[in-house]
């Protein structure tokens, strides 16, 4: 392969580790640090993906829209609609703990997943939505090669250092401090005379705002979606492996998870295209059987991930 | 700071676990609260705290009814309580513990932990110069940094009376402060009590199993059996009172304990 391919191969596979850090870092905010079981990330995902999508692409008689819309304004919509859904969602399930919490948003992840398929004035159900706009993509002028990739792995790396700071900021300070003392002892927060539901719903809806953040990037980077792109092994079961494997309650784990396990899944995805012909179908399943295998290990062999969570105070 | 409950009563299904209790909490003294398992003790704690509504009954704070009012809101007022299992947060520091404690901080807003960072800098300066105090006081200073699962259970206990000392709240409610402390930590625990009540005027109620501990440190004690008061007075008065000691020694002789 000539040095063109490789650079393009890598822009490609990097931007596709940014998008996922993105969703593992909202993951994190919910999970590592406030101890929220959200296995439901596909449906915020899902949700910032088209609404961006909607918002920029050219009018289209298939679906709602298109509206033609700055790609920023698809952003920031994409976090607005995947926080309001978080909104309302958290406000069902605010005093649901643990497995209770998981139950409720996976099923809310199928019921968004269902209704991307089904109604098709606002989605085009299966067919999707085509044509979704690259950032700069006129300015750049189409054709030119690797240039629009690299734009776009600049901005996916700059806002995941934006959101890698704020999250940051916010772990260190006193609110942070709340959503770690409800992940160790809910009672013993309680105790101290906090409004418990008031943090755990900010972390859910700030935390879910990220991964339709993740979806909208998503949406602009493929440049076509479809429901199929939203189901629970890719936007969800990744998503939470990278975070375990990573260090969940760290934010650069967080980050460094998506990279490993986006290579270690691309890397499976190399291995089973090597497999005879009539296996081809099995290799799919035999794929997620190894990511199940690598958390097995990573959880005996690492049990707090590859950067644990740093819990002694700093000056 | 005085507690006054009167006629509570409280039943669970069929089981009364309170009926028609009435005492009182003096100010500035360390009232203990005796009885067997099941009396109703720490029944009658959660209610006074907030975590549950009693059937009927009023209990007063300070001359105002605070019957019924939810933990955090008691919390505001000036009550607080600890649990007969400490509620540390094991995988924060001691020191993170007992800063997360005090109310009002304009960090817990996600917006200032964001955008007013200096404000927020100077108050948590502010909590942490309180936390040493505290941590001095509890001779736990040379912990601080650990973390808080990593303490003994008595140290546990210390660090729970160090998270109502982080509050304004001067009437504190200690359900078993003694259960699973060593003996040279136990000592240290009495005398942070009594030097919290002398030096800085707090008001304590104690649920305690280990009589010693009660005599040493309880005046008055009041016994309670299967949901009612039975006696109140100084520790040898309870001794020597017949009903009590038939409901309550005699039958932890007749268990064999």
């Amino acid at each position: 392969m000539e040095l063109g391919g490789v650079i393009e191969y890598g822009l490609f596979f990097l931007s596709f580790v940014g998008i996922y850090a993105l969703l593992s870092l909202g993951l994190n905010l919910q999970w590592g640090l406030t101890g929220q079981f959200n296995i439901g990330i596909a449906g915020f995902f899902a949700v910032g993906a088209y609404t961006s999508a909607i918002l920029t692409t050219a009018p289209s008689p298939h679906h709602l829209g298109g509206f033609g819309m700055p790609l920023v304004v698809g952003l920031i919509f994409a976090m607005v609609l995947a926080g309001l859904v978080a909104v309302l969602v958290g406000l069902l399930t605010v005093r649901l703990r643990t497995d209770y919490l998981a139950i409720a948003t996976i099923g809310i992840a199928e019921i968004i997943r269902l209704m991307l398929k089904n109604e098709e004035w606002l989605t085009n159900g299966v067919r999707g939505i085509p044509g979704i706009p690259r950032p700069f993509a006129e300015t750049l002028g189409a054709g030119t090669l690797g240039q629009s990739d690299a734009v776009f792995l600049l901005v996916v790396v700059a806002l995941i250092l934006i959101v890698y700071l704020a999250l940051e900021a916010a772990r260190r300070s006193p609110w942070g401090r709340v959503l770690r003392a409800i992940r160790e002892n809910e009672d013993g927060v309680r105790a101290a005379g906090k409004h418990i539901e008031r943090f755990r719903l900010e972390a859910f809806v700030v935390g879910s705002m990220i991964m339709g953040l993740g979806g909208a990037l998503f949406a602009h980077f493929v440049g076509f979606i479809s429901p199929e792109a939203f189901t629970p092994e890719f936007a969800t079961f990744l998503v939470w492996v990278m975070l375990i494997a990573g260090g969940s309650g760290n934010n650069k784990g967080a980050v460094l998870g998506a990279l490993i396990i986006w290579l270690v899944w691309t890397g499976t995805e190399f291995l089973t295209s090597m497999a005879p012909p009539e296996y081809v179908t099995q290799a799919g399943a035999l794929r997620l059987l190894m990511i199940g295998i690598l958390v097995q290990v990573i959880l005996l062999v690492r049990p707090d991930g590859l950067l644990p969570e740093e819990t002694a105070e700093r000056k | 700071m005085s507690i006054e409950v009167r006629d509570i009563t409280k039943t669970f299904g069929g089981l009364t676990a309170l009926r028609d209790c009435s005492l009182t909490v003096e100010p500035e003294t360390i009232t203990g609260l005796i009885g067997p398992n099941g009396a109703g003790k720490t029944t009658l704690f959660n209610i006074v705290a907030g975590a549950f509504k009693p059937d009927s009954g009023q209990i007063l704070f300070e001359g105002a009814d605070i019957t019924g009012l939810g933990t955090h809101r008691l919390f505001r007022r000036g009550i607080v309580r600890t649990f007969q299992v400490p509620n540390e947060f094991s995988r924060m520091t001691v020191r993170e513990n007992l800063m997360l404690v005090p109310s009002g901080q304009t960090g817990e807003s996600l917006a200032a932990a964001w955008f007013s960072r200096r404000a927020v800098r100077r108050q948590e300066e502010e909590i942490a110069a309180k936390v040493e105090d505290v941590l001095a006081f509890l001779n736990l200073d040379r912990v601080g940094s650990e973390l808080a699962g990593g303490l003994s259970g008595g140290q546990k206990k210390l660090l729970e009376l160090g998270r109502t000392m982080m509050t304004d709240a001067k009437m504190v409610l200690l359900d078993e402060p003694g259960a699973g402390v060593n003996r040279s930590l136990l000592v240290h625990l009495i005398e942070a009590i009594e030097r919290l009540k002398e030096e800085r005027g707090y008001t304590f109620c104690i649920i305690e199993h280990d009589m010693d501990l009660v005599e040493r440190l309880c005046y008055p004690v009041i016994a309670m059996v299967r949901g009612e008061i039975l006696a109140s007075g100084a520790m040898e008065e309870i001794r020597s009172n017949r009903t009590v000691v038939e409901a309550y020694f005699g039958n932890a002789k007749a268990g064999g304990r």
